[in-house]
């Protein structure tokens, strides 16, 4: 699939001392849902920030549907639209005035159809002549989704689009998110939140330092890097991990009734039905078996650092 | 060229300017009228005619000007300051629109408030004086450059300011003190020698004295250097903006 949005060795200083970006390659496909997966200070908002213009580029370039954001900015621009991190609104605009500025803005003419239909998708018609002072803190990020959408962009950029959202609104927010893409827009959002990268991407991209980690297929890499546990709750509490069990990688519980078989699940043979079998050779009995896959937090974990999660 | 971000810029400021229509037009109106009341009738009664003009006409051409710089200085500087400070600005930033395009829409939408303001004080100003205006062509030439010049001088202070205090700094310690030296209350010609030719290195006098020419054919300094003046200003304000443009200078990261 041809990628919408190219970042070519991308590299971004700031004044001579934070190296903010280092040479970043990435390319963003077409009606996908791509995640920045990225401790605070990875680099996640500059990155954006250099795609859409916001802040300049050190070296490196940047195509938004083949045009060059610096040289061809107007073609590249029209074609983005960005949800930023802080809810940046002039609080005495009436809801539908700001939507109207954004898409004027971004070089359309007007199209209240189109602005109504927006407004219905995010709830927010019936608010349309409120002023946004008067918004509550969801309604306010779903007026900046509205005034990113404003201009029918192919692209839309949403930075921590939950970040200090509760629960329930962050559950709303992925379905409003999941509702563009069937619309055929293309998204890329930044989070720290795994499981806002693990409910809501095709592909996730960790970030860390200014550099791209990996970038991979949500389940591939779920796959590739996932083990798997086993666990088996046994009958009796046992004092150790019995002997002669040691090519298998188990670990016990505290209490002592919990044995933990962890294997990977891209061999071949997971070895469980010999491992069962052991244990019965060894009088322990199961009283019950379960499995547990390693979350993305796990992968993350291993590949930033415990501290930076 | 993106017009639609023009306009759409235009349109959102001249909202702003409607919604708070008290603080925007009346105020300035009420406190214009009371430099009429004070000056014109109160001291003005006392004075008499200024090389042949009353008193209370003579000052309604300085009056008017000292109303629409101060304006369209805070309209623009303003206009441009709030998205800065509200963090809207990354609209500006990110959009298919060129800083040309985005000061034009700022900066015709805050002369364009003055340019209102300056009228209405204009019309205002036939209730308290006898008055006429000789060229009313080069009146309207005179007052539509200082509206459009001084707005694209507020909106480089916009820029250029990162607190309230400084949005206010330029305005108050610069431009006030320039404008009530610049003639608005008094003719040149009535300082001392040593003080006039101090008062030619203010800018401000040759706006004034071109502006009170259109009304009186009375001037200060020949009308041509009152043009060539606002010109120099405007071209000075226009390089500012193009190299703020290039370097991003405030704006970009």
């Amino acid at each position: 699939m041809a990628a919408i949005v190219s970042v070519e060795k991308l590299t971004k200083r700031y004044g001579r001392g934070v190296h903010a970006l280092k040479e970043i390659d990435l390319a963003i496909e077409e009606g996908e849902i791509l995640a920045l997966l990225g401790p605070n200070g990875a680099g996640k908002t500059t990155l954006i920030s250099c795609i859409c213009g916001i802040a300049s580029i050190t070296s490196g370039r940047v195509l938004v549907g083949g045009h060059d954001n610096v040289a061809e900015y107007r073609a590249a621009r029209a074609q983005i639209g960005l949800v930023p991190q802080e809810v940046n609104l002039e609080p005495f605009e009436r809801v539908i005035n700001t939507v109207r500025f954004s898409r004027g803005l971004f070089g359309k003419g007007r199209d209240e159809a189109y602005l109504e239909r927006t407004l219905w998708q995010l709830s927010l018609w019936d608010k349309r002549d409120a002023q946004v002072r008067e918004l509550s803190g969801g309604m306010k990020r779903r007026v900046l989704i509205a005034k990113a959408l404003s201009h029918e962009p192919r692209i839309l950029f949403l930075d921590e689009p939950t970040a200090g959202v509760d629960v329930g609104l962050r559950k709303e927010m992925w379905d409003t998110v999941a509702d563009l893409k069937r619309h055929g827009v293309t998204i890329i959002l930044t989070t720290h939140y795994i499981e806002e990268a693990e409910a809501m991407a095709d592909r996730i991209g960790i970030i860390s330092e200014g550099e791209i980690k990996l970038v991979r297929e949500k389940a591939a890499l779920m796959r590739e890097l996932g083990r798997k546990l086993f666990v088996i709750e046994l009958m009796e509490p046992a004092r150790r991990v019995p002997e002669g069990l040691d090519e298998y990688d188990l670990s016990l519980s505290e209490d002592g009734r919990e044995l933990t078989y962890t294997y990977d699940t891209t061999g071949d043979g997971t070895g469980i039905t010999r491992l069962l079998n052991a244990l019965s050779e060894r009088g322990l009995r199961a009283r019950d078996v379960r499995t547990e896959q390693s979350s993305l937090e796990d992968i993350f974990v291993d590949l930033v650092g415990k501290d930076a999660a | 060229m993106n017009l639609h971000a023009v306009l759409a810029i235009y349109r959102f400021e001249m909202a702003r300017t409607f919604r708070t229509l008290t603080q925007s037009i009346i105020s300035p109106v009420i406190s214009t009228s009371l430099y009429f009341v004070v000056f014109g009738a109160a001291i003005g009664s006392r004075i008499d005619q200024v090389e042949g003009v009353s008193y209370g006409a003579f000052i309604v051409p300085g009056l008017i000007m000292l109303s629409v710089i101060t304006q369209s200085i805070s309209n623009a500087s303003f206009g441009i300051y709030f998205p800065k400070f509200v963090g809207s600005i990354y609209e500006h930033l990110s959009a298919p629109a060129s800083f040309l395009e985005i000061t034009s829409g700022y900066v015709l939408a805050a002369a364009t408030k003055s340019l209102m303001i300056g009228l209405i004080i204009l019309v205002t100003a036939f209730f308290f004086v006898d008055m006429g205006i000789q060229h009313p062509f080069w009146m309207l030439l005179f007052l539509v450059l200082t509206c459009l010049s001084f707005s694209l001088f507020g909106f480089i202070i916009g820029i250029w300011a990162e607190n309230f205090e400084q949005l206010q700094l330029v305005p108050l310690l610069l431009v006030q003190p320039l404008i009530f030296l610049g003639g608005a209350f008094y003719s040149a010609s009535m300082l001392p020698p040593f003080w006039q030719g101090v008062s030619l290195f203010n800018p401000v006098i040759y706006l004034v004295s071109g502006f009170r020419w259109s009304f009186y054919g009375l001037a200060d300094v020949a009308i041509w250097w009152s043009l060539l003046a606002i010109l120099a200003f405007t071209l000075a304000c226009l390089v500012i903006v193009g190299w703020i443009f290039r370097s991003g200078w405030r704006l970009r990261g």
